[in-house]
């Protein structure tokens, strides 16, 4: 498929300005600009034609099953797109006088008011853009708690499981805190006997996901609460598994400090091709002076931006953070309303079912009932016939499915992660299931069908390494590259 | 890519790196364990020469299309020179890891620490018990 | 209300194969101690209809940019969204797609953040720009971090003359980075560039805003070769439509471009969600946070692209990665990349022409003093008004006018500032309201 610059032709263009007949101010000769952008010269017909045809090249959950772990790849509600466009909310300036945004502060309160009951915390910011930036935010209330108690210097451990995303260690680096990994033990909770010779008076906190990455509630959570509250540290929820547990347990009452809520996951935020998303944080009353400004907050009848934060850690984003998203989110929560509990109790039943069809083809590392999601291992495939999860990815889409999450988490090796979440039904689950099962029996019958696969997509498997080596991370028009006739050679190219 | 083999005339670290000793110089490099896992190499970030290097500390780190790896040294010494085939093509470790992919060539620090090294059988059973 | 699909009869078949008698017995692993035993304190489910008129309600509980003629800018602004933008962005297999991690399934997603990048690059003079950031705020923390790893200095600079939003979230990241943040003032509305060479000494880069705040046109290329000079990365931090119109600041030696990329394709939404922008040479692309992606070929020889140097990221780079970013915004950029194919090139100089000929005719029409009359300003120039600004602002409301941004919140000694943001959505007749409202 070409891209939109080899459809361009000189003078054609899609949008038409107002033409006033007003002078043009000059511009000083030095800043003015002397290349025009090559930006493409396309009509609208065919403008919308080329992001259609992308759109067909693209999967998303409304075509098909989609069991990304971790990833809650749930329905988006159509309803939502249209709450989200209202004008009344779309074309609200953020910088407007409180007195003509009230509609809309009135529905950051609610949904900071819903978020601190589902999970069991006091006060909730919605300002983190998303889970990573929450976990940032999180981390800088930690060293903002300790600091006003003079104990910030002390404290510069931060525990993680090495079953943690990627981005918990990331975030501790990014907020200048040394890490410190805690094992998992054989039932797939955090060894706790490892934790405890782990934590002491340098410990600032945990990050900790629960359940974890590997669908699975940690048993020793009163335990976990009071090593790290006994040793004076703070606890941090990755919420990225929260759909697990909605209604059932409150990371609030598991004893954490500080929740990050994964707006795009729990709350059915659509994806957008890698986001938007949205990640406010929920915190322990303890913590609430250090939140982000503005604050939110209930006036009597009214709703304002509270600015007079002496201690705020100060600002992670621009204004209040991505409203749009908030919209969306809370129109999904208000659908649901106490029946939040309903819609993890099916998250968790359709992985157990999933489990329950699957378990006897494929390893399973942890043999425990799951939560909203589990983890499936294709060592024994690899071992066998030389099939990986790789392959086991790629035929899936043969079957008209998005694979799982592959290679994670990193302490099961060919980790298969699925995440059905509740809005599946029950003959997509079993049809997913079969093709599972028929990819397994594949791979000891016919194993190039899974090496070669896939074989119905609009591309085959891409050289990564091709794509590592030559970096063309954009078009150069006259000069790109042919890379089909070119051998791979490394470097850059430069403008 | 190369087949299996451990050399008898290098040594070799836990961490998957060989040395091969002559007189007061060393010259390192991954092993095939080492090139296999990580898959084809993309890219690699080197030390300066003159840079000390220490012993089980990384040196340099190698990157295939999945994995970053940090290159651990086997013995402590002064780098005096870093394979320039290497920077350029990295994907020569895969093809060859104990010929044209050696990675840096170092003065010895501490002759004593080659002891704790292993030979080819010791790492080959250290290999098979990771399995 | 709900969207389960599940029936009564579909739970108890699966509670069969799963070998239990409740889905209770499926929670059996959670310590009695942290069940939730109540009820989520929740209003009661919704159907779809009520959810309607209950947003309804909300929505209208505020005065968006059309219950007013609006001149209110100041960092976003009331630029024109073409249909075609949204419409694209409702199209399912891009609007509830993942990241695009499996390339095969992807290609469409993949395509149009390769197509982003290269409109970014165009705009900016740069070599690679990323899938895109949280904000035009977050990538000037993001261009810090860069800063910070290729040069190993401890100090960054930012012109006072840079967004107060902007300034306030460098700040705030700044401490966990390491770094010291140190502002040179503006001097009637722009930056001194001996000024910006001496704070700049010592630091990692130094960022200023062109047009900046104020909507001034800054001595750009003096600006980043006095931060070159101190050995500093040049950023700076630009707005999208202004540059058909001005240089690209690949082109006279910064380091880095970042912005909000807002204007280009997004509307308001109250602030957010939207799209930061960042672009840099070559030189800095392992040290990019966040996505990029890259061409390639598949087995049979066809193009096609796919997520590339990935070892950057947090999925495999874990702690030592060039950021934590993992979800973005790429749908907004997406959006931005129709707007941008929208206008063209040609387009683009005319977005940028409109915004300053009407800002021109606004500045004589209104008649007021000019804050800096000695600058060239692009969309947005500063006017006093004689007496408080956010007076002012409440009094034009009730005329049905938004005049614009009352400037004394950020900067002392402006009380009577107004910041009055002109965009090729007002016509003269707006002005000639404007000019009634604040002086008639």
């Amino acid at each position: 498929m070409k891209l939109i610059y080899e459809k361009s032709h000189p003078g054609r263009r899609a949008g038409r300005l107002l033409s006033l007949g007003l002078p043009v101010p000059g511009v000083p000769a030095e800043l003015c600009r002397t290349e025009p952008p090559r930006l493409p010269e396309i009509a609208e017909p065919d403008l919308l034609r080329h992001f259609t045809e992308l759109s067909t090249r693209n999967f998303g959950v409304d075509t098909g099953f989609y069991p990304l772990g971790s990833c809650t790849m749930k329905h988006n509600p159509r309803v939502n797109e249209r709450l989200a466009a209202l004008p009344g909310f779309r074309d609200l300036h953020p910088l407007e006088d409180e007195d003509r945004a009230q509609g809309a502060l009135r529905l950051c309160i609610e949904l900071q008011e819903a978020l601190a009951e589902v999970t069991g915390l006091a006060a909730v910011s919605l300002q983190p853009a998303a889970g990573s930036q929450g976990e940032l935010t999180g981390l800088m209330l930690m060293h903002a708690y300790f600091a006003d108690r003079g104990e910030d210097e002390r404290r510069r451990k931060i525990v993680i499981p090495d079953t943690a995303h990627g981005t918990n260690p990331a975030s501790v680096t990014m907020t200048g805190y040394e890490l410190t990994h805690v094992q998992t033990d054989a039932r797939g909770n955090i060894d706790v006997d490892d934790l405890r010779a782990k934590v002491d008076e340098e410990t600032a906190g945990l990050m900790l996901t629960n359940p974890s990455t590997l669908g699975l509630f940690d048993e020793n959570i009163e335990e976990i609460e009071r090593i790290f509250h006994g040793a004076g540290a703070l606890m941090y929820y990755d919420g990225a598994n929260l759909n697990a547990v909605c209604g059932i347990s409150r990371p609030g009452d598991m004893g954490f400090d500080i929740v990050h809520i994964n707006l795009h996951k729990t709350f059915s935020q659509p994806h957008g091709g890698g986001g938007p998303g949205g990640g406010p944080i929920a915190v322990a009353e303890r913590l609430e002076p250090f939140l982000p400004a503005p604050a939110i907050v209930r006036d009597g009848e009214r709703y304002r931006l509270d600015f007079d934060r002496p201690k705020t850690i100060g600002k992670v984003r621009g204004y209040y953070g991505p409203f749009g998203v908030f919209v969306r989110s809370y129109a999904f929560i208000r659908a649901y309303g106490p029946q939040l509990r309903e819609m993890s109790e099916a998250a968790v039943l359709n992985a157990n079912y999933l489990l329950a069809r699957l378990r006897d083809a494929y390893d399973l590392p942890f043999d425990r009932l799951c939560m909203h999601e589990f983890v499936l291992s294709a060592r024994g495939l690899k071992r066998e016939h030389g099939a990986t999860a790789f392959d086991v990815a790629k035929r899936l889409m043969d079957y008209g499915f998005h694979p799982p999450t592959v290679y994670f988490p990193l302490i099961v090796p060919e980790a298969l992660m699925i995440e059905p979440t509740e809005t599946e039904a029950k003959e997509t689950l079993d049809a997913f299931a079969d093709a599972m099962l028929a990819i397994a029996a594949e791979a000891a019958e016919r194993p190039e069908e899974l090496h070669e696969a896939p074989h119905r997509t609009p591309v085959g498997r891409l050289d990564e390494v091709k794509a590592a080596k030559r970096a063309i991370v954009r078009y150069h028009f006259e000069e790109h590259p042919d890379l089909a006739a070119e051998p791979a050679a490394a470097g850059v190219e430069s403008a | 890519m190369a087949t299996e083999t451990y050399p008898d005339d290098l040594r070799y670290h836990p961490e998957h790196d060989w040395a091969r000793i002559e007189g007061d110089k060393a010259t390192f490099g991954i092993t095939w364990f080492a090139q296999d896992a990580l898959g084809e190499l993309v890219h690699f970030e080197p030390p300066e020469v003159g840079a000390a290097v220490k012993k089980d500390e990384s040196y340099a780190e190698v990157e295939s299309v999945k994995a970053v790896s940090d290159v651990i040294a086997p013995l402590s010494g002064e780098i005096l020179e870093v394979n320039s085939i290497v920077e350029g093509a990295p994907e020569t470790v895969n093809a060859d890891p104990y010929g044209d992919g050696w990675i840096v060539r170092i003065r010895i620090s501490d002759p004593g620490e080659a002891d704790a090294l292993m030979d080819a059988e010791s790492y080959r059973r250290h290999l098979a018990e990771q399995a | 209300m709900s969207y389960l699909a599940l029936t009564d009869a579909d739970r108890e078949a699966m509670l069969e194969t799963i070998g239990v008698s409740s889905i209770d017995e499926l929670f059996a692993d959670l310590p009695a101690g942290v069940r939730f035993s109540r009820e989520l304190d929740l209003p009661p489910a919704l159907t779809e209809q009520e959810l309607t008129a209950y947003f309804e309600q909300l929505a209208s509980e505020n005065e968006p940019a059309a219950a007013a003629i609006s001149f209110l800018g100041a960092g976003m602004y009331d630029h024109y969204v073409p249909a075609v933008a949204d419409a694209v962005l409702q199209r399912g297999e891009l609007l509830t797609a993942y990241t695009p991690y499996q390339p095969e399934l992807s290609q469409g997603v993949l395509q149009a953040i390769f197509e982003y990048q290269t409109a970014i690059c165009e705009l900016t003079g740069m070599d690679v720009s990323n899938a895109s950031g949280y904000d035009g705020t977050t990538v000037a923390a993001d261009a810090c971090y860069i800063a910070k790893h290729a040069t190993g200095r401890g100090k960054v600079v930012v012109t006072e003359a840079t967004s107060p939003q902007v300034r306030q979230v460098v700040k705030t990241y700044a401490p966990g980075f390491g770094l010291e943040v140190v502002e040179v003032p503006h001097r009637d509305g722009a930056t001194d560039p001996d000024e910006l060479r001496a704070a700049a000494a010592d630091a990692a880069c130094a960022i200023f805003q062109h047009p900046n705040f104020f909507g001034v046109l800054e001595p750009a290329p003096e600006l980043a070769a006095a931060a070159a000079d101190a050995e500093a990365l040049p950023v700076a931090h630009v707005d999208p439509l202004s540059l058909g119109v001005l240089e690209a600041p690949g082109r006279y030696g910064c380091a880095i471009a970042i912005g909000e990329g807002q204007p280009a394709g997004n509307h308001v939404s109250y602030g957010g969600p939207h799209y930061g922008f960042l672009a840099a040479r070559a030189e800095f692309i392992r040290r990019m946070p966040g996505r990029i992606v890259g061409e390639t070929t598949d087995v049979a020889g066809n193009r096609g692209y796919v997520l590339t140097l990935q070892t950057r990221e947090q999925h495999i780079r874990r702690e030592k990665a060039t950021s934590n970013i993992t979800t973005n915004q790429t749908l907004l950029s997406l959006a931005g990349l129709v707007y941008l194919s929208w206008l063209g090139p040609q387009g683009l100089r005319d977005v940028g022409e409109t915004c300053m000929a009407l800002a021109e005719h606004a500045k004589e029409r209104l008649g007021l003093p000019l804050v800096f009359s000695d600058r060239t300003t692009f969309k947005e120039f500063a006017v006093r008004v004689g007496r408080p600004a956010d007076e002012v602002v409440r009094d034009a409301l009730a005329h049905g006018v938004h005049p614009g941004y009352a400037l004394g919140r950020d900067y002392p000694g402006m009380d009577d500032v107004l910041l009055v943001a002109v965009t090729e959505k007002r016509t003269p007749d707006d002005i000639d309201r404007l000019a009634e409202v604040l002086t008639g």
